[in-house]
């Protein structure tokens, strides 16, 4: 199929036509950037130092899994307020399940190498058995997902009250804090090797990408281009590898550490954490919703139901059944997230994830999900979470007052939709 | 023309009432494969209610469904895809947030040979049905939202001619469109016709009726007027038929 002459005047089609980009993620980085570069002013320069990066990507992963599955309840026209809970009540089992059940009660003993699996599983089960059933209440019996998942709110934070006795819960399994950040790191060399896998992977699916519109006959890119934005892709990998390879672990742990295997420590001796288990989680949830999002008959089904659920039914789809799957990969992703937060705090209690729906509602919206449905993506929703864990830090570090912070937090989200009402109104996009 | 063996499609006394008002009451209509049957009548006569019942969006009361003579059950939109119905529907079921090959392939989706959608696939495939109807189409790559009304229906009419229909279900296909779109939808038609598919077509302008179908049936209050030959009767024995529910005289049906 040959193209039509393009109208005059547009003959050079401009930069950013030829990345082909979204406008929308670029505004977004560029806010993202300039909030960094405003702190680290701020702070004299710890805002961007390896350290604080790697802080900020820790506290920001557990949001961050859950507003991934959060895109798919709102592109869908639900809600669920309830995620907060349900990570709650996800930490609860997993807390009982690894202090008192597993190791005593079934006499594995502390240490033993099955406990953090058996308790991961529990944990994930729960989630997901929370999710489907709002998923069936509100799919197949009608109740608003908004009640459903305010009951939820109530409801699952104060079960898991009732099953912990209210107590913290603690010491975890050891294997068990690997998950959550600081304790579970990749080390050097495996970061590294890691993001050359990553970089390997995004180059050769921009290239398949390529080579599918080049069997079809459809116009592609100028080849600058691809190249171009392949080396983005590596740059931004391989960077943050080389962030969190900068940020060497403090004298002392290392000392505990050669003790602890009995040697001592040579003079000038330095090891960095490199990249953290949790991250790689992210990464993985990531590609792995992005992939389903667009990839899949359940994705395209999704966004199919957001954009019109009359056509959506009336195309065959089951869209009762869908909305069972869809809460219950939220829920799924509530118990991962349960996981990542319990580890990092190194104890279940009461009020862990409290809010939580809050900020990850505000993620996704922040990056760029449609209340009225049909439209978000899995990087925006990310980004998000990560825009706003930066914001919350930043102000923390430069001694915003508490009420301050607040009130810059739901100002910013409040304009981040403004900003994006306007955008769509300019880009002609109906609302 | 009505006595031509066994019908493609057969409704045989189809009732269903919402609520205590009955939409349709004791409907009996058929349809032949190569044929075009004009389904009329006013607004809230039944006409779009009864072809749901065909098309799986509502379920009957009572009465039965007879495809090739044989007895069918229609439950849901699935069903009646199973039996090669295609509807195009009057408020064009479209989701307006996808592409034209995300909406022609819903929920028939080519996927490949790892389970995954094969997005490529299906927008040549989209390029190749369209380059047929509508050749003049080029917006492959925006949400349909983006489209013109007659884009819109051309992307419908695809959707129900791409998966081989042997029976389809038109709702006011014109209602929407300009002269232009409405002549190319009118010689789909008969080039559909011709293929041997059995069309329902529900319309309100008379002229098109004349022009596109081989028999009418009026619908009024509800119940059947009367199934005409549209060739042996006049636009004025129509119109009586839809405003006053009363059948011409000496008129064979």
């Amino acid at each position: 199929m040959t193209n039509a002459a393009p109208p005059s005047g547009q003959k050079k089609p401009s930069l950013l036509k030829n990345l082909e980009l979204d406008t929308r993620l670029l505004g977004m980085i560029g806010a993202f950037v300039l909030i960094c570069l405003v702190f680290n002013v701020i702070t004299d320069g710890r805002f961007l130092t390896a350290r604080n990066i790697f802080n900020l990507s820790i506290q920001t992963v557990s949001v961050a899994i859950m507003a991934t599955g959060m895109v798919f309840v709102i592109v869908t026209r639900h809600i669920d307020l309830s995620v907060g809970a349900v990570l709650a009540m996800s930490s609860a089992v997993m807390g009982v399940l690894q202090v008192q059940l597993l190791p005593h009660a079934l006499g594995l003993g502390i240490g033993h190498p099955l406990i953090a699996p058996i308790t991961i599983v529990g944990g994930l089960l729960t989630g997901t058995l929370i999710g489907a059933l709002n998923g069936w209440l509100i799919g197949y019996q009608r109740i608003p997902a908004f009640i459903v998942t305010l009951g939820g709110l109530l409801i699952w934070r104060n079960f898991g009250w009732y099953l912990s006795d209210g107590q913290t819960l603690g010491p975890l399994d050891a294997h068990f804090l690997l998950l959550g950040g600081i304790e579970g790191t990749l080390g050097t060399t495996l970061s590294w090797a890691l993001g050359v896998i990553l970089s390997l992977a995004a180059l050769w699916a921009i290239w398949q990408a390529r080579a599918a519109k080049i069997r079809h006959e459809f116009p592609v890119k100028p080849i600058w281009a691809e190249v171009t934005m392949m080396g983005v892709a590596v740059a931004a990998i391989m960077g943050l590898v080389a962030i969190y390879n900068a940020y060497e672990m403090p004298v002392g742990r290392l000392k505990r550490m050669f003790a602890e295997r009995g040697e001592v420590m040579p003079d000038g001796f330095s090891a960095s954490y490199g990249m953290p288990i949790s991250v790689l989680l992210l990464v993985i949830v990531a590609v792995a919703m992005t992939v389903l999002a667009r990839r899949t008959r359940l994705g395209r089904y999704i966004f199919a139901t957001g954009g019109n659920p009359d056509a959506a039914e009336l195309s065959g789809i089951n869209t009762r059944m869908l909305t069972v799957k869809i809460f219950a990969l939220m829920g799924f992703l509530c118990g991962l997230s349960a996981v990542v937060a319990q580890a990092r705090l190194s104890n279940h209690a009461n009020d862990i994830g409290t809010l939580d729906e809050l900020r990850v509602i505000a993620a996704a919206v922040i990056g760029g999900t449609a209340l009225a449905g049909g439209i978000g993506t899995i990087y925006g929703a990310i980004l998000g979470a990560v825009i706003m864990q930066s914001l919350q830090s930043g102000m923390a570090m430069v001694g915003v007052d508490a009420p301050f912070q607040n009130i810059i937090v739901g100002s910013v989200l409040v304009i981040a939709v403004w900003i994006d009402i306007q955008y769509r109104k300019r880009t002609g996009e109906k609302l | 023309m009505s006595n031509r063996g066994t019908p493609l499609v057969e409704l045989r006394d189809i009732s269903i009432a919402f609520g205590g008002v009955k939409a349709v009451d004791h409907v009996s209509i058929d349809l032949h494969p190569g044929e075009v049957v004009g389904l009329l009548g006013h607004n809230g006569a039944g006409k779009s209610t009864l072809i749901k019942c065909l098309s799986g969006a509502y379920q009957k009361d009572s009465g039965e469904i007879l495809i090739n003579g044989q007895r069918v059950e229609i439950r849901n939109p699935r069903d009646a895809r199973a039996q090669n119905i295609e509807t195009i529907y009057q408020t064009l079921a479209l989701a307006d947030n996808l592409d034209a090959a995300s909406n022609l392939f819903l929920g028939r989706e080519l996927v490949t040979p790892m389970g995954l959608v094969d997005d490529a696939r299906m927008e040549a495939e989209t390029r190749k049905i369209m380059g047929r109807l509508n050749p003049n189409f080029r917006k492959f790559k925006e949400p349909v939202k983006a489209l013109s009304g007659g884009q819109r229906q051309s992307v419908a009419i695809a959707r129900a001619v791409y998966f081989n229909a042997r029976i389809l279900i038109m709702d006011e296909p014109t209602a929407a469109l300009g002269p232009h779109e409405t002549q190319m939808v009118a010689e789909l038609i008969q080039e559909l016709k011709a293929q041997g598919l059995g069309i329902f077509l529900i319309e309100h302008d008379i002229h098109n009726v004349m022009k596109l179908c081989d028999r009418a049936s009026v619908m009024k209050n509800g119940q059947l007027v009367g199934t005409v030959n549209v060739n042996e009767v006049t636009d004025e024995d129509i119109l009586g038929m839809i405003i006053l529910g009363k059948k011409p005289e000496g008129v064979a049906c």
